[in-house]
């Protein structure tokens, strides 16, 4: 069978259906005040997605301006060392920005132009969307406030300085567990505030419908890329896609386009933190129930109150009690399987890339790798892993230098 | 009838304005409740709405987010909650109590089960933030065969139609968030009020209240001039948050004193 000819009993492309649900997930979770400006922000992107000059302006700010489209790897050396499958990396640390998120935020920002709005706000948890955010916000000449976790702000202050000489402002939010979800509880209350001259730039697949589906739509470049470069490198489609989850944006843009090849097996890697076991980790998918938070209905990490509960990650960008709904679906229809990494797993991922490959991982990149390790090990030669290498690890340098006992 | 249809009717037919208090359960201290929950009603008041706290509360300004904030650090839950109401229905029959808080803690519960410990504790009202109606039906399936009045909010941003559609699903009351903000925002515009529950009253026959950034007796009797009620919060659990180290008692006379003058505006405009 050509890799063209497609079987599979689920029409992905039909998700999320009109009223932003993916099976019993997403949907649209807000106060009033915001239901009609997620209306207008789903007409105005149904007309834009279709529209051909808008695309055209996307793709060549991501030609351009990212320096898509990013390499596919061979790990050749790291490959041979495991003695299993082939590992490719994709590599999204070389984009402008070092992430992924800048594909999302690059969207984004055309869609707030085009709504004519003046101000951008957005939540970060390790930094890099409020950097990307605040990168496109300097091009387009736009107020950009950035809502980050005081904790967060803390262990990824490099980023928070390169927001300030971007021209944001960064808000520090001291509430709740001071991470990631109270940054955008806090993006959240300053949105419904100012609601007529602000568009929010949400940084991964989750929150209200159309959210979810925008971000993956942005985020999707990434596997429309890795499908063909593989196809042109290796011959074949990859035998496995393994990428990190926090809220799941680089994950879904890399495993949607290959949601319909039901050979190619899908795996998502949440963060095990202390391990999974020790109820101190930030795995949703792995130990979560269904629930309702920022928006949409999904995966979280609760109390049997219904209280979110604290998470924890080496990782600032995988810190985060939820999950996109679309990855909460793709578990439960078992399309992609869901398992964690530790967190000192991943930093022992994170020095045998920079040893072995000389690249620099994010540490949330060095979950996926953690597991690709495992998991190319139970497979043979002939056969390939693709990882999403979502971002670079400079902004967590003081973090490892930190664990290392080192003062930078 | 269901309480707070009673007591809305009851309160248009005497020509007066009802006035609407929000505490947070379990806030500053558990035992204050209940205790402050009987005072409020000797002043005057004619729906109690009771916050049932949740970890993250979107809507809410950093006054009512630091009382969700103490409730939980003194281990209030959506069950804790209902068991108050509960104590309260031991000496009060008349006056509508209503929880207002986030889905989550209801999903966790189970509609069905909320539906039924809720109607059994004397709840009369759910009203869920981040439930808007197009999520809301199964809920509502659930609230209705309980008895229980489900409060949809209408916000300045709500366009005429979709009001009308929510109105339609509401029971009760209609809950006018006031202004675009989050609670105890500063910036409440009487002249817009008017002129959206001008709008509204072609849509409904069902009383609004209206509320977010009513502080003092002035605004609540301004807002009065069109709503059926007027909902006061923020600046209560502000006063609450500062006694954590007092009696129940102390509290409850605390929010006492800053109802009295809001009360007696509200019955200025009585006709
Ligand atoms: C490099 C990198 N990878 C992954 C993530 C996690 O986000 P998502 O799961 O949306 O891809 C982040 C978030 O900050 C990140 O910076």
């Amino acid at each position: 069978m050509s890799d063209i000819e497609k079987k599979a009993a689920v029409d992905y492309s039909q998700f999320p259906d009109a009223q932003g649900h993916f099976g019993p997930y997403g949907g649209r979770f807000v106060s009033e005040t915001l239901m009609p400006a997620l209306d207008e922000l789903e007409k105005m992107y149904t007309r834009l997605k279709n529209d051909p000059e808008f695309q055209k302006e996307f793709d060549y700010d991501l030609a351009h301006y990212v320096g898509r489209p990013s390499p596919l790897y061979h790990a050749e050396r790291w490959s041979r060392e495991l003695g299993g499958a082939q590992i490719y990396l994709k590599r999204e640390d070389l984009n402008h920005t070092g992430a992924h998120k800048v594909n999302n935020t690059i969207g984004q920002a055309l869609l707030a132009k085009y709504s004519g709005k003046s101000r951008i706000i957005a939540e970060t948890g390790a930094g890099q969307h409020g950097v990307a955010s605040a990168t496109v916000a300097a091009r387009l000449g736009l107020k950009c406030e950035v809502y980050m976790g005081a904790e967060d702000v803390q262990r990824q202050s490099l980023n928070v300085y390169r927001m300030k000489l971007l021209g944001a402002t960064v808000h520090p939010v001291e509430s709740g567990s001071r991470t990631l979800k109270d940054a955008m509880n806090e993006a959240m209350r300053d949105w419904v505030t100012n609601v007529d001259d602000t568009f929010y730039i949400i940084g991964t697949v989750a929150g209200p419908h159309p959210y979810p589906q925008l971000v993956r739509d942005f985020q999707c470049v990434i596997g429309r890329e890795a499908r063909e470069q593989c196809l042109k490198q290796a011959g074949k489609l990859p035998d496995a896609l393994v990428a990190c989850v926090g809220g799941g944006s680089n994950a879904i843009g890399l495993f949607h386009p290959f949601l319909e090849d039901e050979g190619v097996k899908i795996y998502g890697v949440e963060a095990g933190g202390y391990g999974v076991e020790t109820g101190k980790h930030a795995a949703p998918l792995n130990d979560g129930i269904p629930g309702v938070l920022h928006g949409n209905r999904t995966y979280l990490m609760e109390d049997e109150d219904g209280q979110i509960i604290e998470t924890h990650s080496v990782s600032a960008g995988l810190d985060y009690p939820g999950v996109g709904p679309e990855h909460a679906w793709l578990k439960d229809i078992g399309r992609a399987e869901y398992v964690a990494i530790n967190d000192d797993e991943a930093m022992a991922a994170f020095r045998t890339l920079t040893q072995v490959e000389g690249i620099m991982p994010a540490l949330e990149s060095s979950h996926a790798l953690a597991y690709a390790e495992k998991l190319a090990k139970t497979m043979d030669k002939d056969q390939i892993i693709v990882v999403n290498l979502s971002g670079r690890g400079d902004k967590d340098i003081l973090t490892v230098a930190a664990i290392d006992g080192i003062e930078v | 009838m269901n309480r707070i249809t009673a007591r809305l009717a009851e309160a248009k037919q005497q020509g007066r304005k009802a006035l609407v208090t929000y505490i947070v359960c379990g806030d500053p201290i558990p035992e204050a409740t209940l205790t402050t929950m009987h005072a409020m009603v000797e002043a005057g008041v004619d729906i109690i709405e009771l916050g049932v706290p949740f970890s993250d509360p979107m809507a809410e300004g950093p006054v009512i987010a630091l009382g969700h904030e103490r409730a939980l650090a003194n281990k209030t839950s959506l069950k804790s909650t209902m068991a108050v109401v509960k104590a309260f229905r031991e000496t009060n029959n008349g006056t509508p109590v209503v929880l207002m808080g986030y889905a989550n803690p209801v999903e966790r519960m189970g509609y069905e089960a909320f539906a039924v410990q809720a109607s059994d504790a004397g709840v009369d009202g759910l009203l869920t933030v981040d439930l808007p109606p197009e999520e809301a039906a199964p809920l509502n399936v659930e609230l209705k065969k309980a008895g229980i009045e489900n409060i949809f909010l209408l916000a300045p941003t709500t366009s005429n139609e979709r009001a009308e559609s929510i109105a339609k699903l509401a029971s009760g009351f209609l809950y006018y968030v006031s202004l675009k903000g989050v609670t105890g925002a500063g910036h409440l515009d009487v002249a817009s009020v008017e002129a959206k529950l001008s709008d509204l009253r072609k849509i409904t026959d069902l009383p609004i209240c209206v509320g977010f950034g009513i502080k003092d007796a002035s605004t609540a009797k301004a807002i009065g001039q069109y709503a059926d009620g007027a909902v006061v919060g923020s600046l209560l659990v502000d006063r609450m948050g500062a006694m954590a180290d007092q009696s129940p008692e102390a509290i409850a006379g605390a929010v006492v004193e800053l109802i009295a003058p809001i009360r007696q505006g509200l019955d200025e405009l009585a006709s």
